[in-house]
């Protein structure tokens, strides 16, 4: 449904099947399909691990963490089973990389969830899918039953005497429940608020038993490390940043879409050459790198290799891959306070910061940019902001409070101008006001 | 569902939003027959629809027209979408024409952030919109409830 797109820069690993009809078993067979999990039948658990921690695959949801290490920390024996699963609640906004995954390579998903599974000793694997994401979760379906079918999952897995359950549950709208905890909760068939760790997932998980939880991408990513080698896919990278990555480019950009781009491609390249620069004649202002919880950086700041460490050394973060391109027409404070409301509304209410905090940044921004403002409200902002941070069972309160200190910091001047009796300065005549449901 | 997981509890949520989808919401009687159902309290089953937006407890339009104003849709002129949308339907945010045909509604990101601006009506994604390409999709579907 999604439209695809495509660079001669491009390195194609996850989105190799895109636009194949990868969605048909056959067809996926023919596409290496089921060969890495074959492949991981015959090799110990541990090997498994090594090769993915010698990938340099890190979780692609946001965090960056290895997920070598994360299926390392699943204890070998447990009185609890032990389960495997797949975030595929994608919400942050910018974000639209799952998707095309589940859309166009399934099969890949389930072989990713077979491959932990058999990498931690799980039988059974779950594959969440939000809610909004119908189409996909027919789609994902339709591939477990045919997956099923041919005995590629259930009992006795490849005559191996292995047997691995996978299922599909869906979601019903929530950004919060794409954290680890809520989404287990959520699972469980509860409202998604966060669990209090110690204890971690790995250890006391879904229904308690010990749960590895990767996102959709970073599963699909597995086979085919398994089947290229973890030397291979580290090389693709940078050091410790092993591969490629969806990269989602939207915004004011030239073209649109979701390409698959080597770890560590510069930021600045990608926005020029990739996306085709900014279009209508403008000029870029602000970049939100990875999903619209990291800090934004300026045009200036843009000359950056697009990996998870340097990305940090910018200040900022890679997240999700959600690129977010603005251009210089658009309003900071109206941005800051789209931004904020979207945190407000998706805040769960359990931590009192969080639910608070994100609130008034909402109210505040809703007088400011309406043209009510003090000077004290910029500095204000700040402060709250900075006193979300850290305060949180999740990491929701400083998805909120990271942003809105960029926002701050690198924009004053903007701020500044939209103060008492000033109408917001990027106001068009006759344009919409902006809607605040 | 209840038979894929270890606790029957674990298939409220999906199983809530399919019954939804059946008759447009979740009315007291599909409350309390999910809660039996399930083992659970009818206030558990409310508790759970509140925190999920997709559920509802109003009844709606047939078509929920679903605009999403978020960072990567706002920069590509998704409040002129809404807005559009507003004042063709004559209708405002979580309100349904008199006719029972159309629920408008401002969404946060459904993941169509690189074909933005965009809309959801029900599960159907409509992307690369403008005012123009949103009229005709309106018009497609009161065709469809007039079939």
């Amino acid at each position: 449904m999604a439209d695809l797109v495509s660079h001669p820069d491009e390195v194609r690993v996850v989105s190799r099947r895109f636009g194949m009809g990868a969605t048909n078993l056959d067809r996926y067979l023919e596409l290496d399909g089921y060969k890495a999990v074959q492949k991981a039948l015959a090799m110990e658990p541990d090997a498994i691990v090594n090769e993915v921690k010698n990938s340099g695959l890190r979780g692609r949801g946001g965090a960056g963490f290895s997920t070598g290490m994360k299926w390392s920390f699943v204890p070998k024996q447990s009185a609890k089973p032990k389960y495997v699963l797949c975030n595929g609640d994608e919400s942050e906004p910018g974000t639209c990389k799952d998707r095309l995954i589940f859309e166009h390579d399934p099969h890949a998903v389930i072989e990713g969830v077979m491959i932990g599974a058999l990498a931690v000793g799980a039988r059974s694997g779950y594959i969440y899918i939000r809610g909004e994401y119908r189409y996909l979760s027919v789609i994902m379906q339709k591939a477990i039953r045919d997956a099923y079918a041919r005995g590629f999952i259930g009992k006795n897995i490849f005559g191996s005497g292995r047997d691995i359950d996978i299922y599909w549950h869906g979601g019903a709208g929530a950004y919060e429940v794409g954290e680890e905890s809520a989404l287990m909760e959520s699972l469980e068939g509860k409202r998604g608020i966060p669990r209090i760790r110690p204890p971690f997932p790995a250890v006391v998980g879904l229904w308690g038993g010990p749960t590895v939880i990767n996102n959709a991408e970073t599963l699909a990513n597995v086979p085919h490390i398994i089947l290229g080698g973890g030397d291979w896919y580290a090389k693709l990278g940078t050091p410790k940043n092993g591969g490629t990555r969806l990269f989602c480019l939207s915004g004011n950009i030239a073209k649109p879409g979701v390409y698959e781009l080597p770890m560590g491609y510069n930021l600045k390249k990608m926005i020029y050459e990739v996306g085709g620069g900014i279009p209508n004649a403008r000029t870029l202002k602000a970049v939100v790198p990875g999903g619209s919880s990291c800090p934004c950086l300026t045009a200036e700041e843009i000359d950056v290799a697009m990996d998870f460490d340097s990305v940090q050394k910018a200040g900022s973060m890679l997240g999700s891959g959600g690129v977010v391109i603005v251009d210089d027409e658009q309003c900071i404070v109206k941005f800051a306070l789209r931004t904020m409301k979207f945190y407000q509304h998706e805040s769960c209410g359990w931590c009192i910061p969080c639910r608070e905090g994100t609130d008034w940044l909402k109210k505040t921004l809703i007088r400011f940019h309406a043209g009510g403002g003090v000077k004290k409200d910029i500095d204000n902002m700040q402060y709250l902001s900075e006193n979300m941070l850290g305060r949180t069972f999740c990491p929701l309160g400083d998805a909120a409070a990271m942003p809105m200190i960029a926002f701050v910091k690198k924009f004053r001047k903007e701020f500044e101008d939209h103060l008492e009796g000033m109408p917001c300065p990027f106001k068009k005549e006759g344009a919409a006001e902006p809607v605040l449901a | 569902m209840v038979p894929h997981y270890p606790t029957k509890r674990s298939a409220l949520v999906p199983t809530l939003l399919y019954a939804q989808d059946e008759i447009g919401f979740l009315s007291d009687q599909v409350i309390a027959e999910l809660a039996s159902r399930l083992d659970l309290t009818e206030l558990e089953v409310r508790n759970v629809i509140s925190y999920y937006s997709m559920l509802t407890v109003e009844p709606r339009g047939k078509f929920v027209v679903q605009v999403c104003t978020n960072i990567s849709c706002m920069v590509r002129g998704a409040e002129e979408i809404l807005h559009h949308c507003a004042k063709r339907l004559g209708i405002g945010h979580k309100q349904t024409t008199a006719d029972g045909l159309f629920t408008l509604e401002e969404v946060e990101c459904i993941g169509a952030c690189s074909w933005a601006p965009a809309v959801q009506v029900n599960y159907d994604f409509h992307e690369n919109l403008t005012t123009e390409k949103i009229d005709s999709i309106l018009d497609e579907y009161k065709k469809k409830a007039m079939q």
